[in-house]
């Protein structure tokens, strides 16, 4: 019923996250509600993007594909980016800008908002008009419907409320972006430290198996790596399982951390504080193992279990084995 | 005494060895150290010439479970436990952590809001701030503030305190926006960092930053002037203690208005309601592992 509210002369801007090789699954999310919005430019920004470029061009409803290749793009700098975002704005007056709520979403779009003197929408859940946006506050415990009333909206979206947008059939021009001027660089990118996994992308996982402050340790871990791998699953971790050092940082599910939203979510050892439940609610079913009865994360499972996970997984992935 | 300076004078060792309360500098030539010295000095004061503006906000403390006004206008905020936003505490500790560390000579915390906020200044001050600059907006009109209008204020005052560091939380945990530093940042055509889990200023106009992203680390180096927004893992902030908090009421707080300050809160957002999220369906106990794997078989969602 979205299509029948929306303008559809509108035209819509898709900044495109990329590693330079692919363009990323919350990207073609963003493509997806920007396609709600209006017709679909994308735009593409790297020290090398001509390959990414030409593959979403294939993506479905995307009409345009402007692309940018500079050295400078290296690390996608906010301080960079900015300026080449606002060429396009200005060149092509688009009705909407946005990108997935991804740290290189929230890095840049509220920089781009800021110049264009405008607000911004983080983490938008549903489009309900062409102006009319659903977004979460405090911790997902109230949902806001916002009327947006400046000319141009820009806003981040949350992936994991609209589906990857399919890539067959969108037959859309790859065309040359704005030109990045010289300018003084204010910031230099260093480098970067990634954490490599052989698992599937906590985000975009079908299976999450996380771990709390219950694992008790880093080498617990390994039990919880074992029934991950058994399911095909992501492994993530509660705010206190990350401070205890148990596992890094960016395995993180919550508010602050990472939002995710798979078919199947086990939390182990985990107690449910409102800051891990903001990251996991739209989850299609949780399942809690859990020594404490009360804990919150009962409150939210649809199939809990009083037990010691040291004993209940182990059993859990003898049981899996066996079939 | 030994003196490290990254950038000019990285090996350089000044001996100044004291006897009976009298410097005696053991050096060939008094005329060469003393020059050395003062150059030394002189890159010391340009350490020192940070200042460090700390926004910080006043919200409902994380622990507080909200509950959604029957008109869904909002949230109940009357007679709920309000806190300092906790990404704020760990930008206004690391702030703090610069003037210990003599990097910064002045740390200041600003907040808009109504009256009610300079509790949390008062806190800042506590902590270690020098001063503290709070914006007032009455209740009423802050209700539409929003971070590009708090952006706005924060340039106004990074003018007027000629600041050339902002530091502030990633988010705030009440609009859960994360947009505030980088439009900050934008509007004073400075560098960013956001998601920071360390800084470091290692050199008088630059600082380099490690940030949290999505697949780890990432590592920055801006130019000063700044803005930073603090991640969790960025440090632990410190508690305030008893005299501190006695001291921090002779501390400076002043008080701006909008007016002063030549802004106005144009709206740019409409809020149509706030409803509670869909609740989830009632769960249910099981009694074993095996009947927990059967349920999430027959459910489909394991082999």
């Amino acid at each position: 019923q979205i299509g029948q509210c929306v303008k559809r002369w509108q035209s819509s801007l898709v900044l495109v996250e990329h590693d330079s090789e692919k363009i990323s699954t919350a990207s073609l999310s963003a493509i997806t509600a920007a396609s709600k919005l209006g017709d679909v430019s994308c735009l593409i920004l790297g020290d090398k993007c001509q390959e990414v470029a030409n593959s979403v061009a294939k993506v479905n409803n995307v009409k345009n594909v402007y692309v940018t290749e500079h050295s400078a793009l290296r690390g996608f700098l906010p301080e960079i980016m900015t300026p080449l975002i606002i060429a396009c704005q200005s060149s092509f007056k688009f009705d909407v800008i946005i990108a997935a709520a991804t740290g290189f979403g929230k890095n840049i779009i509220p920089r781009v908002a800021a110049k264009l003197d405008v607000s911004c929408c983080s983490d938008v859940i549903a489009i309900k008009q062409s102006d009319v946006f659903v977004r979460p506050l405090y911790a997902g415990n109230a949902l806001a419907t916002i009327k947006v009333l400046d000319a141009v909206k820009v806003m981040t979206v949350r992936p994991t409320t609209f589906p990857p947008a399919g890539m067959n059939s969108g037959n859309a021009t790859v065309r040359q972006g704005p030109v990045l001027e010289a300018e003084t660089a204010v910031s230099e990118f260093i480098g970067q430290e990634l954490s490599r996994s052989e698992r599937p992308q906590l985000t975009e996982a079908k299976v999450v198996v996380s771990g709390g402050r219950g694992m008790k340790s880093a080498e617990n871990f390994k039990l919880l790596y074992d029934l991950a791998d058994r399911l095909g699953a992501a492994v993530g971790a509660s705010r206190a399982a990350v401070d205890a050092g148990y596992v890094h940082n960016d395995f993180q599910v919550g508010q602050t951390g990472k939002i995710v939203a798979p078919d199947l979510y086990i939390a182990l050892g985990i107690s449910g504080a409102i800051q891990h439940l903001a990251g996991i609610k739209d989850s299609r079913t949780i399942v809690a193992i859990n020594t404490d009865a009360d804990a919150p994360i009962f409150k939210v499972a649809d199939y809990g279990l009083i037990a010691d996970l040291f004993e209940a997984v182990p059993e859990m992935i003898a049981i899996l084995d066996k079939s | 005494m030994q003196c490290k300076d990254n950038i000019g004078y990285k090996h350089l060792t000044v001996i100044v060895s004291c006897g009976n309360g009298r410097s005696k500098f053991v050096c060939p030539s008094f005329s060469v150290i003393s020059v050395l010295m003062l150059q030394l000095i002189g890159r010391q004061v340009k350490h020192m010439s940070l200042r460090v503006l700390v926004s910080v906000k006043r919200v409902i403390d994380y622990a507080v479970k909200i509950r959604v006004k029957n008109d869904k206008s909002g949230v109940v905020t009357e007679g709920v436990k309000h806190s300092i936003n906790p990404f704020d505490e760990i930008a206004l500790e690391e702030a703090i952590r610069m003037k210990e560390q003599k990097h910064a000579a002045e740390v200041i915390a600003v907040s808009c809001g109504p009256p009610s906020s300079q509790d949390i200044l008062r806190h800042a001050l506590a902590l270690g701030v020098d001063k503290a600059i709070h914006v007032e907006v009455d209740a009423k009109q802050y209700e539409h503030v929003e971070p590009l209008h708090v952006a706005k204020i924060l340039q106004c005052i990074v003018k007027e305190e000629d600041v050339n560091l902002v530091m502030l939380g990633k988010q705030a945990i009440d609009d859960d926006c994360n947009q505030t530093g980088q439009m900050l940042s934008a509007l004073l055509n400075w560098s960013q960092a956001i998601f920071a889990s360390k800084v470091e200023i290692n050199a008088p106009d630059y600082v380099t930053v490690t940030r949290e992203i999505d697949g780890g680390l990432e590592t920055v180096r801006c130019k000063l002037p700044s803005v930073i927004t603090a991640d969790l893992r960025l440090n632990t902030p410190r508690y305030a203690t008893l005299p501190n908090i006695m001291k921090a009421k002779k501390k400076p707080l002043v008080k701006k208005n909008l007016a002063e300050l030549g802004i106005t809160i144009k709206p740019h957002k409409q809020i149509i309601e706030v409803s509670e999220p869909p609740p989830r369906k009632v769960g249910q106990l099981v009694g074993s592992v095996q009947e927990l794997v059967d349920k999430l078989r027959s459910d489909g969602l394991i082999n």
